[in-house]
């Protein structure tokens, strides 16, 4: 514990510091979100002078993942930490019910039906989902496919105002 | 040295991910319509990223230094321990779904079960793995039902892919010398007692797309034991071009 008696800075303080910087980040593929509201942003730690944050993946082939990964170091670089370390965790699995309220909020203002319901094993994949269009609000909605435009996302159809529109798919 | 257990396990769950995502992938900009190319890219890529997942996994069991990209790009076919059925050509749109389909009713119980490896990596790989082969599943069966209980050109080709496909179910269930130990300590899952579960699945879906099941007869094997098809190479040629040509390239 000798390194951290000689740094300036209290040591609580420097970690609220880092957690600002690494949840400031955004999802490349949705903007709207920072990697907290999604529930990708796991853990900030110190161990010594090193920072070390830790995120998970959505889904194992997310392309996001590395580019999340490189914005986390230059957030934290920006605000002055010298020592990083960016570490992907797999367990437990990321699912869609560590997305904050606020964040699904965000995503329905942004044009994308949020997750509906809780991630509870078969139940949620296999049952039949009802989604409201993010447009309209209307019930009277359509799934075009399974798999929209990235990994995380359905293409759905709204029959009231028409419009396409991405369902985030609950996990 | 040989290789360990452990890792010929570790190496066979990357390299059949690896294959069948490769044959996905081979649909982009070729799918019959536009909402099928994003589904066969999007299952690729889940495939993909299970692979890259293990792959890292048996480089650090090893211990050799070896990298996932290592081990995907830098071995000849006899050092791919996937199962045939993966690397089958992709044949047309109604053979890669029949394929998807029987991969994901194998592949979906099985990591369900992989999670509750004591191999805590393996688990937590599988954990993340289980609900994408969910959603393949899902996706694959809804398609055999609606080609089988299509168009008379539909089930013709679904029946036909059926009679490819089948020879090749078999060697999922095998169960080798070099996985036995590792099935008794609790690590690997018993493909053998899937069966029964991937049976009923199969029936289940059969029903919907009016296809009957054939009698089980000579089973095709060897591709857990690096004893490949032709198809295997031509798939390595186009997946290691870059890596062959311009040994180190980076982007």
């Amino acid at each position: 514990m000798a390194e951290i008696i000689h740094l300036r800075e209290p040591v609580d303080e420097r970690l609220t510091r880092a957690r600002i910087a690494a949840a400031s980040v955004v999802d490349p593929e949705v903007p709207v979100l920072t990697i907290e509201d999604l529930g990708v942003l796991r853990d900030v730690q110190f161990t010594g002078d090193t920072v070390e944050v830790v995120i998970t993946p959505t889904y194992s082939g997310c392309p996001a993942m590395d580019m999340i990964a490189l914005q986390v170091d230059l957030a934290l670089e920006k605000a002055g930490f010298a020592h990083r370390k960016v570490t992907l965790s797999l367990s437990p699995a990321w699912t869609t019910d560590w997305m904050s309220e606020a964040g699904k909020e965000k995503l329905r203002a942004y044009g994308i039906a949020p997750p509906v319901g809780r991630a509870k094993g078969r139940g949620a994949l296999f049952g039949v989902d009802e989604i409201a269009c993010p447009h309209c609000g209307s019930e009277e909605t359509e799934r075009v496919s399974e798999f929209g435009s990235t990994a995380c996302k359905a293409l759905w159809r709204c029959r009231a105002c028409r419009e396409p529109f991405d369902y985030f798919k609950c996990i | 040295m040989t290789d360990t257990p452990l890792f010929t396990y570790t190496l066979r769950l990357a390299d059949n991910a690896l294959v069948l995502g490769h044959r996905l992938s081979e649909w982009c900009g070729h799918a019959p319509m536009l909402e099928e190319d994003l589904a066969l890219a999007n299952m690729a890529l889940d495939c993909i990223g299970q692979a890259r997942n293990f792959y890292t996994y048996a480089g650090e069991i090893e211990g050799k230094g070896r990298t996932e990209d290592d081990l995907a790009y830098l071995r000849d076919c006899d050092g791919f321990r996937n199962i045939l059925l993966v690397e089958r050509p992709r044949g047309d749109f109604a053979f890669t779904i029949l394929r998807q389909f029987f991969y994901a009713a194998f592949m979906h119980p099985y990591f369900e079960r992989l999670s509750a490896s004591k191999d805590e990596r393996l688990a937590s790989i599988a954990a993340k793995a289980v609900k994408e082969m969910a959603y393949h599943l899902r996706h694959s069966a809804e398609w055999v039902i609606r080609l089988g209980d299509g168009t008379e050109e539909s089930a013709a080709r679904l029946a036909e892919a059926l009679v490819d496909l089948w020879p090749f179910t078999g060697e999922m269930f095998e169960v080798d010398e070099t996985e036995r130990a590792l099935i008794e300590a609790g690590v690997a899952v018993d493909p053998a007692a899937l069966r029964p579960l991937w049976l009923e699945t199969v029936d289940r879906v059969f029903a919907d797309a009016l296809l009957a099941r054939p009698q089980d007869g000579w089973m095709q094997t060897g591709g857990r034991r690096g004893e490949h098809s032709e198809h295997l190479g031509h798939l390595l040629a186009d997946l290691q071009f870059m890596q062959r040509a311009y040994p180190g390239s980076t982007w």
